[in-house]
């Protein structure tokens, strides 16, 4: 059993650890606000749900789990608002064409 | 060396090379978010030396709200900046670096010079850890054994709510601290402002309640609360209160003044300032945490909202 917790860790982990890879390419690279907020908040949303779904079977019960995913679920929120709060305010003062 | 040494390594690169770039770059703004991104990191740090209490103060106060303090002078200081053109002069600027350098070398020698093993009361915090009935060793220190400081840090944190109120003009002393905040009644802060802070509150109040077994406790929970009232107040949810008002100061010195008071009674019935009665510990350090939390909140919201700017009718 612990053999197969641990593969769905590892694997869940390397899924977020690639989104989170792959949204600061996107950061880094993507050429103006609304594109690089587009990568930060796919990597925010999925690479820390994949690392909390990764973590969920090394839990050491159901407490903890839902612990992890009421954060999972925290920063969806927190990162959603100020996504459209920096976006609006991008494309309100033009500098997110 | 195994793969924790090699984060544990990185970790400490990346802070070192984030706290010089804070340093080096010239735009304010730019330093700021540098230094929060430093304190988030800081914090990891931490957690890697086992001192969690820590990593969560560091995160809500260096990283959190330090940050947003930060923010708001940048913010301030755009203008000013933006006029003047030449920066502090070379002696200026030569004997700050001297005076860092020479506080850092102070600090490193006083690290370097420790005996080693360092002397340390560890063993007995743990040997007496039951005579509070709290098992978080942090705990038992800040609100038993040492309990005169964390009464000390209150009274300072009052200090500086004091210091932040001097700064307002006499039209607006007793007012309003702040500006009015204006957002959108049906966009996605006030949203925020009111699907968060329910969740928030209740988990402040854990962090507080589980502080006596694991880490957490009032300051940082406190700081949790704190950053749900700036919220539904930067959603203009609802107005900084004026910092004349009678309840307001009355939360503000409830913790300590509680505190103060816990500690005469033990100077008086018991054996020494701050000597909790054993049968009575956990009841007088709960109901004084709870007392901070207020407190602590209350002041960290305050020392964010800033100096009174408006008077109180509007």
């Amino acid at each position: 059993m612990s053999v197969a917790r641990d593969i769905i860790t590892v694997a869940g982990v390397s899924a977020g650890v690639f989104f989170f890879f792959a949204g600061t390419v996107g950061l880094l690279r993507f050429p103006d606000t609304l594109t690089r907020l587009h990568a930060l908040s796919k990597a925010d949303n999925l690479g820390l749900g994949f690392v909390v779904l990764g973590l969920l079977p090394q839990t050491g019960g159901l407490r903890d789990g839902l612990k992890l995913i009421s954060i999972w679920m925290f920063v969806l929120l927190a990162g959603a608002t100020v996504s459209q709060l920096i976006a609006r305010t991008a494309r309100q003062s033009g500098s997110g064409k | 060396m195994n793969i924790a040494t090699v984060f544990e390594i990185a970790l400490a690169a990346v802070v070192l090379g984030l706290a010089i770039w804070t340093i080096a770059v010239p735009d304010t703004y730019s330093a700021t978010v540098g230094f929060i991104a430093y304190g988030l990191l800081v914090a990891l740090i931490w957690v890697r030396l086992d001192a969690v209490d820590v990593a969560l103060t560091e995160a809500a106060i260096g990283g959190g709200l330090g940050g947003v303090v930060l923010l708001g002078a940048a913010a301030r200081l755009r203008d000013t900046e933006a006029m003047t053109t030449e920066g502090p002069s070379l002696i200026v600027r030569l004997s700050a670096a001297i005076l860092s350098a020479s506080i850092a070398a102070a600090l490193a020698v006083t690290i370097l010079l420790l005996p080693d093993p360092a002397p340390t009361l560890a063993p007995a915090v743990v040997a007496n850890a039951g005579a509070t009935g709290m098992t978080n060793p942090v705990t038992n220190v800040l609100m038993a054994f040492r309990g005169m400081d964390t009464m000390l840090e209150k009274v300072v944190l009052l200090l500086a709510i004091v210091g932040v109120w001097s700064l307002a003009s006499d039209q607006a002393w007793g007012g309003r601290p702040g500006p009015r905040h204006q957002a959108d009644p049906n966009g996605v802060l006030a949203f925020l402002a009111r699907l968060l802070p329910p969740a928030g509150i209740v988990v402040g109040i854990y962090i507080l309640w589980t502080g006596a077994d694991h880490p957490g406790g009032a300051f940082q929970g406190g700081a949790v609360l704190a950053s749900m009232w700036l919220l539904v107040i930067m959603a203009g949810l609802v107005d900084t209160p004026p910092v004349r008002s009678r309840w307001l100061r009355l939360i503000l010195v409830g913790g300590p003044g509680l505190f103060l008071a816990v500690g005469l009674g033990g100077l008086c019935f018991g054996a020494a300032f701050l000597a909790y009665p054993v049968a009575f510990a956990k009841p007088l350090i709960l109901s004084i945490e709870v007392a901070m939390l207020l407190t602590i909140a209350t002041t960290l919201g305050l020392l964010l909202a800033g100096a009174p700017e408006r008077s109180a009718e509007r």
